[in-house]
């Protein structure tokens, strides 16, 4: 009987559940350390995360977890700019202002073989240079470049069309050439 | 295709999400334009940079922990991760191993029996199908088993006792045909269900509660009964303490 079988696999919701999510949890952290700068705030947003995925995991349709747990990661992120009293408000407009700004992005082809100094850039410089970045770009590139969703996946999880995605992409990465261009120049 | 549609299709093209047609396009483009064709050589270094640093944190095992604890665990030890203990285990004789899997797989069986028994009990109430054989008579119910199934199940009527026998019924269980007995007290229904080898065998009368239903069973004559009610446990014990009594007075 159905409603038996619902009793009976309630057990294995909790282990069902750790088999699901545990295994991205790096993935979670990392977002969460990109989202809010600061490691401590990070635990505490995946905690958040992980508590609020459980308690809904029966609206989990199935498919691809990862997007599922970064969107809930990102919701909590969201509730901790407000308590931080960075809004949203702000943030949209940080969004706007920099998606209009195309021009003087792109330096002249360097003369210096850039590879070499990419490769030269260590990872921690190349963290801190993300971290730099407006909030949505930041975001847009790190659940690309390091979490590795889909342009698809990434207009799930923020809540915008795919177009957007490709262009703020577009926009993370011409700021983060720009950066580690000048992180060239002053080193 | 203009530079400003291809300075943004070139993510797209870097990032695998064109299409054949598209990054065709993108390409035929580069290779014209010296300023697009750069800023694709750049981009896919940088990508190439990004993917060779490290650029995860690592969740610190603490946070792991306190998430592990945070989420509950199942009050019963779940199949599942017994059998992950094994995996894990190594060190478990097969033997050991095994004796366990028997255990659980008992379980699991004695679990899908008191979900069917549940489930034969909704259903002889919501489908007017209580009864096979009407009667409050014992001498017509027993004999309508005849034939019908091959044990003879206790056919006792307890009308004195406070439970009246309204008649008998083929039902299965574990995908076995059983005797289900029908008793009502007061506006309640208990049906009795009667066969060989459904559940193990009890040393002492066990009531359970189960999605709000009450069910005691215990074990006679080598026969497994099950009482399935809505009744309150206490009178269901009742009705089983009756039920032995009169059995053992049948049997001398």
């Amino acid at each position: 009987m159905a409603g038996y079988a619902a009793y009976a696999s309630d057990d294995g919701k909790a282990e069902r559940f750790r088999a699901a999510a545990l295994p991205y949890l790096d993935d979670v952290f990392t977002l969460a350390r990109y989202l809010l700068h600061n490691a401590a705030d990070a635990e505490d947003a995946a905690q958040e995360c992980y508590l609020r995925a459980f308690r809904h995991f029966e609206t989990f349709r199935g498919g691809p977890i990862k997007p599922w747990l970064l969107a809930i990661l990102r919701n909590v992120c969201r509730a901790e700019y407000a308590r931080r009293g960075a809004l949203a408000a702000v943030l949209a407009d940080n969004v706007d202002e920099a998606e209009h700004v195309t021009d003087g992005l792109w330096s002249e082809a360097q003369q210096s073989p850039e590879t070499e100094t990419l490769r030269r850039l260590h990872s921690e410089t190349m963290q801190r240079l993300i971290t730099q970045l407006p909030d949505a770009f930041r975001e847009a590139i790190v659940l690309r470049e390091i979490n590795d969703l889909s342009y698809r996946e990434i207009a799930n999880v923020t809540g915008v069309p795919v177009g957007t995605v490709m262009s703020r992409l577009a926009r993370a990465r011409a700021l983060l050439r720009t950066a580690w261009l000048a992180e060239e120049k002053g080193s | 295709m203009t530079c400003d549609e291809a300075e943004v299709m070139l993510h797209a093209l870097i990032d695998d999400e064109l299409d054949a047609g598209h990054s065709r396009d993108v390409e035929a483009h580069a290779a014209q334009c010296a300023r697009c064709a750069a800023q694709l050589a750049a981009y896919r270094d940088l990508r190439q940079a990004l993917q060779g640093g490290n650029l995860h944190y690592a969740a610190p095992a603490s946070l792991r922990r306190s998430i592990n604890r945070a989420v509950p665990s199942p009050a019963v030890t779940s199949r599942r991760t017994l059998l992950k203990g094994f995996a894990l285990g190594g060190l478990v004789s097969a033997a050991a191993a095994a004796s366990v899997t028997l255990v659980i797989v008992r379980e699991d069986r004695d679990k899908r029996i008191l979900g069917d028994a549940i489930s034969a009990h909704l259903r002889s109430l919501q489908a007017e199908h209580l009864t096979d054989v009407l009667s409050t008579d014992q001498h017509t119910v027993k004999p309508w088993f005849n034939g019908r199934i091959d044990l003879a199940p206790p056919v006792i009527d307890l009308t004195a006792q406070g439970f009246t026998l309204i008649g008998g019924r083929l039902d299965f269980i574990d995908g076995k045909p059983v005797a289900a007995i029908v008793y009502r007290r007061r506006v309640h229904v208990i049906n009795l269900f009667v066969a060989q080898g459904i559940g193990p065998a009890l040393p002492a009368p066990k009531v359970e509660t189960i999605q709000g239903f009450n069910i005691r069973r215990w074990t006679d004559q080598g026969l497994n009964l099950m009482a399935v009610s809505d009744l309150n446990s206490d009178e269901l014990e009742e009705f089983g303490l009756k039920f032995e009594e009169a059995s053992r007075a049948a049997h001398g």
